[in-house]
């Protein structure tokens, strides 16, 4: 096995047994990304330098026999809409092309500490607003499994990367959908933890009220790794929660209870693909057979998700993306100096936002508007009470939910970009879980015929985020859907 | 909930955006388009329904009152597209 | 006058925090620009803000002074709106649930009490500041962000006002009781208080007010009282006229003395007032708005009334007194040290203390004669007499000596040694025979006239009650 295409656990392990360098690693790891990242196009910010120092630096703490972190040494790919100090981070976008934020993400601080290595920014969709990072100001990121096919999104960028093996693990972002999806359309594990499991400190906000970071990895252990590492409070997120947080990782393959796994009848019906159907009840077979009990389960409210989303996805969003205006960072519209400051406004963010994050912002500016605030941010604020009420009801009598992560598997480039809607409504199974809060994570479970990966989603009451590690560890324990990898040889 | 071209120069005004006609014609059309979607939320009765303003039961999160370094005037500066003597530099802002 | 004026008044209090509300920058004022901001303040992608605990106390403590119903939590809400000064283009403010509202301020004018309805009193943070280079060529403005994200108190009045004296007064009292509470140092000089004014008018009796005409940028009281004169009677111009007022924000033109109209489009105020999603609600228990009442102290309207009752001054006293709670407090310090001569160390402080300190351009707390110097000095006055007095209080300013001392080193003390006196009297008996004679016969202002040529011969220093005494003997009783 070449040395990339381990997992950030085992290559952890062998760098700290000092059976290879992290420099190794880390040169090994870039020699592949240089040779499919011209296929692929994950990276929107290779730091070869940064990464090798950092290499270096845990290389001789370990020859002098200094402790090392828990991710001592391992290549991480961090999505582009995270800050790093120093290191531009554009959320693929014109607007903040050449920005370079003076100060770290908490999560970026956290993996910093715990000696992982950052090895570059990935591609997104522009402000994390899309479902394909086909939204991408830059490029096009293709899914490793099938190079004429979206890696799904918005963390595009890191699902492929980590599927591709051009990074051991990935942080992502999931506002509604954004790391499930994508893990679940590159044959990927992704979690989005419980919404204040997680700092948002330096996550560059797209709906502050739905956003949360998670992991993206090659499997479930790695996912707990991670996930560990990032989780905690943090004094400058005022909604990040002051829980203690678990140990994610021990004991990760007990299950002791025989578990009640409710079954959404909403999430299986009209719409889904009939492969992905039958992967998925071939799973929960898998579940069965090891002691659990199935519940049939009704959401009644999910089918307003997408809906109630769009509202306050955008409501927020119109917003947190005032800030961009030219005056204190970003790009600024080279207008002749007499021209007044509102033009300047709207130049500016005319010629820096592309088209999905302009129609977001103008959709939200018009929910919160004189006369529509009730008809529209208020009463999405309702329904989405109500959606949180259909999961509290459910958590009441299951301990947790199976669903597809999505209808479909990853489409065609170019298929959806000129529906928006057709493209919203592919997060019709994550979505829910954002407006609840409610952590999920997505494993590969299976495959299409036409070799594209399929994802499950397993869906937690908050906070319980032990519980989905060991019931997706489980799963994987079973089956070996984690261990294909995409072929990649493809010409670019 | 109609959403005419006059709504759509509104709100393009409300988000500092600034439209070519052929954009507005199909934004226009594309925000029609999901608002007719959105519509489907009016199915529900939501009278009695408390709003979910906060996606956390958190509640009184403070810091302490305390003083920690500003960042050097050079860095937020270098940030910015102009800049003179210390001050960010915009276009003439008329009162 | 024609018409009826109803006015209202917005007004913005920075609290005196170290810190700032969502960050650690400070707050200091008049530092060069743009040396304090972070990330936070700034509105850099991916901040969020915490709020400053002081802040959120201070603003509690006041809308419960104001007498203000104060909600079971209060959130913060989001208005947004475009400005180069504003980081973030939106404002973290209150909008649907205030910390304080339906509240109330008991003004006094004339004599009359009134009660002014406050509508609201919430927190949210303060914009940067905007410059305007002086040459109107230059087509630029400056931005310092050193005031963004300063906490700022918002305090709005019902359109209770129904003349300039009644607002005077409610700007005045109000003010006090910032300061009294020491949630604002109210520093006008600083932008610390700033006000938004808004007035219409009606013909008497008419049942329906006029356009409502918003004044904003209003940066002292004696602007605020300018523009509102100036308004009623450019409003009472159009309507007699036959003209209509329009609705419409204007700025204070202070070098023309002349309200002019915002040039700035007016943008229907469509603030898109959404739950700020990155804050969490405080929830307000009784037990906390307990606690924190009992750190309100009497405010300025009842100290008055207090000082009125207890200590026999006049109302005019008492207002002056409490004007300034550290003056109350030096005052109320006196008078517990002297007891009974509270109408004199009132004088004392109104008269003599205010115009040492105005001279001196200090505050009470820096005086230099604390309340048991002032109290010492006013005994010594029966020895040394007024005069002398008041020139002993002034060295004591200077020197920070006591007046005891003053006096010793001074050689200022009375002379009243009844055998000192005596000879020095007959002196002045036996050198002035027509004097005395006009006494004796009836003219009393002969007697005046001794007691000037005895003090005359010791330099002022004797002590005028026992001189009187010894020359109304000596000249009844003729000499021994
Ligand atoms: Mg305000
Ligand atoms: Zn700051």
């Amino acid at each position: 096995m070449l040395l990339h295409e381990l997992t950030a656990s085992k290559v952890r392990e062998r760098i700290t047994k000092r059976e290879v360098t992290a420099q190794e690693v880390v040169e090994e790891l870039l020699e592949w990304i240089n040779l499919k990242e011209p296929l692929i196009k994950t990276y929107l910010c290779l730091d070869e330098d940064g990464a090798l120092s950092k290499a270096k630096e845990i290389d001789e703490k370990l020859s002098n026999g200094n402790k090392v972190g828990l991710l001592a040494g391992v290549p991480i790919a961090i999505k582009d809409n995270m800050c790093t100090a120093g290191v531009k981070t554009t959320c693929a976008s014109k607007i903040l092309e050449n920005f370079i934020p003076p100060y770290d993400a908490f999560v970026v601080k956290r993996i910093k500490d715990e000696d992982a290595i950052i090895i570059g920014k990935t591609n997104l969709d522009e402000f994390a607003m899309g479902s394909s990072t086909e939204n991408s100001a830059f490029q096009i990121t293709r899914n490793p499994w099938d190079i004429d096919c979206i890696p799904g999104g918005s963390s595009g960028g890191s699902a492929a990367a980590v599927s591709a093996d051009m990074a051991f693990m990935a942080l992502g972002s999931d506002t509604g959908g954004s790391v499930r999806q994508p893990a679940s359309f590159c044959g990927d594990v992704g979690l989005k933890p419980t919404y204040g499991r997680v700092s948002r400190y330096g996550l560059i906000a797209f709906a502050s009220s739905l956003d949360q970071i998670g992991p993206i990895t090659k499997d479930v252990l790695d996912t707990a790794l991670l996930l560990q590492v990032i989780s905690g409070h943090d004094n400058f997120d005022s909604t990040c929660a002051a829980l203690d947080v678990p140990n994610y990782i021990s004991d990760i393959d007990r299950l002791d209870d025989v578990l009640k796994i409710g079954v959404p009848r909403e999430f299986f019906g009209e719409g889904l693909n009939t492969e992905i159907k039958s992967a998925l009840m071939d799973a929960l077979k898998i579940y069965e057979a090891n002691g659990a009990k199935l519940v049939d389960l009704s959401l009644p409210h999910c089918e307003y998700a997408v809906a109630t989303y769009y509202i306050i996805a955008t409501a927020e969003a119109s917003s947190n993306l005032a800030r961009y205006d030219g005056v204190r960072y970003g790009h600024r519209s080279r207008l002749s100096s007499d021209s007044n400051i509102v033009d300047m406004y709207s130049q500016t963010r005319a010629e820096g936002f592309g088209n999905e994050v302009k129609r977001r912002i103008l959709l939200g500016n018009y929910a919160l508007s004189t006369g529509y605030y009730e008809a529209y941010y208020l009463k999405a604020s309702k329904v989405r009470n109500l959606i949180k009420n259909d999961f509290e009801d459910a958590f009441k009598k299951v301990d947790c939910i199976i669903c597809p992560t999505c209808p479909t598997p990853a489409f065609k480039i170019g298929e959806r970009v000129t529906e928006p809607l057709e493209m919203y409504l592919s997060d019709i199974y994550t979505i829910p879980a954002n407006l609840a809060g409610i952590p999920g994570i997505s494993i590969p479970c299976g495959f299409t015929s036409a070799g594209l990966p399929i994802g499950m989603q397993i869906l937690g009451k908050y906070f319980d985020e032990r519980k989905l590690l060991k019931m997706a560890k489980l799963f994987e324990n079973e089956t070996d859907f984690h261990l294909k990898r995409p072929k990649l040889n493809q010409q670019v | 909930m109609d959403i005419g071209l006059k709504e759509i120069e509104y709100i393009a005004n409300l988000s500092r955006i600034a439209l070519t006609d052929e954009e507005k014609k199909t934004f226009k059309k594309q925000l029609a388009n999901i608002l007719d979607y959105i519509k489907k939320l009016n199915e529900l009765d939501t009278d009695t329904v408390e709003p979910m303003a906060y996606a956390t039961d958190l509640k009184n999160v403070f810091r302490k009152e305390e003083l920690t370094p500003s960042l050097s005037r050079q860095k937020i500066l270098n940030l910015s597209p102009s800049n003179v003597n210390g001050f960010f530099k915009v276009p003439k802002v008329i009162e | 006058m024609k018409y009826e004026v109803v006015m209202g008044l917005e007004t913005h209090a920075e609290l005196n925090t170290v810190s700032k509300l969502f960050c650690g920058c400070s707050t200091k004022f008049g530092s060069e620009p743009n040396t304090q901001a972070c990330p936070i303040c700034l509105g850099l992608p991916g901040v969020l803000p915490v709020m400053n605990e002081r802040a959120f106390e201070h603003s509690l403590k006041a809308a419960i002074a104001l007498n203000c119903e104060i909600g079971r939590f209060a959130s913060f809400d989001r208005k947004n709106y475009y400005y180069p000064d504003l980081p973030k283009n939106y404002q973290i403010s209150q909008s649907y649930f205030n910390i304080g509202n339906n509240g109330y301020v008991d003004i006094v004018v004339k004599g009359k009490k009134k009660r002014i309805d406050i509508h609201n009193v919430h927190l949210e943070e303060e914009a940067g500041k905007l410059i305007h280079p002086e040459k109107s060529d230059d087509d630029y403005s400056l931005v310092d962000f050193n005031r963004a994200g300063v906490p700022l108190l918002e305090i709005v009045t019902e359109p209770d006002m129904r003349s300039i004296e009644e607002v005077e007064s409610y700007m005045q009292i109000l003010r006090n009781i910032l300061l009294y509470i020491g949630v604002s140092d109210c520093k006008m000089q600083e932008g610390s208080l700033r006000f938004e004014a808004s007035i219409s008018l009606c013909e008497k009796g008419a049942k329906v007010y006029g356009n409502r005409v918003e004044i904003k940028n209003l940066n002292s009281m004696k602007a605020v009282l300018k523009v509102l004169a100036y308004e009623i009677s450019r409003q009472g111009d159009l309507l007699d006229k036959g003209k209509e007022v329009l609705m419409e924000t204007r700025l204070w033109d202070e070098v023309n003395a002349v309200s002019r109209r915002m040039r700035t489009k007016e943008e229907a105020h469509d603030y898109r007032y959404f739950p700020e999603p990155d804050l969490v609600p405080v929830w307000i228990d009784q037990k906390w708005i307990d606690e924190t009442k009992k750190t309100i102290p009497e405010l300025p309207v009842n100290k008055r009334q207090r000082f009125v009752k207890e200590y026999l001054i006049s109302d005019y006293d008492a207002g002056v007194l409490t004007e300034d709670i550290f003056l109350a407090d030096y005052f109320e310090a006196c008078v517990k040290l002297a007891r009974n001569s509270s109408k004199e160390l009132s004088n004392w402080i109104i008269n003599d203390v205010l115009r040492e300190l105005n001279e001196r351009k200090i505050n009470i707390q820096e005086f230099t004669v604390t309340p048991k110097m002032l109290v010492e000095l006013i005994k010594e006055k029966s020895t040394v007499g007024n005069a002398i007095a008041k020139e002993v209080f002034i060295e004591m300013v200077n020197t920070g000596k006591n007046a005891q001392s003053i006096i010793n080193e001074k050689n200022l003390a009375q002379l009243s040694d009844v055998d000192e006196l005596n000879t020095i009297t007959a002196n002045v008996i036996e050198k002035n025979p027509k004097a005395v004679e006009d006494y004796k016969r009836g003219k009393k202002n002969a007697l005046a006239f001794l007691i000037g040529q005895t003090m005359k011969m010791t330099k002022g220093k004797a002590n005028p009650k026992i001189l009187t005494e010894i020359l109304k003997e000596k000249i009844t009783t003729g000499p021994k």
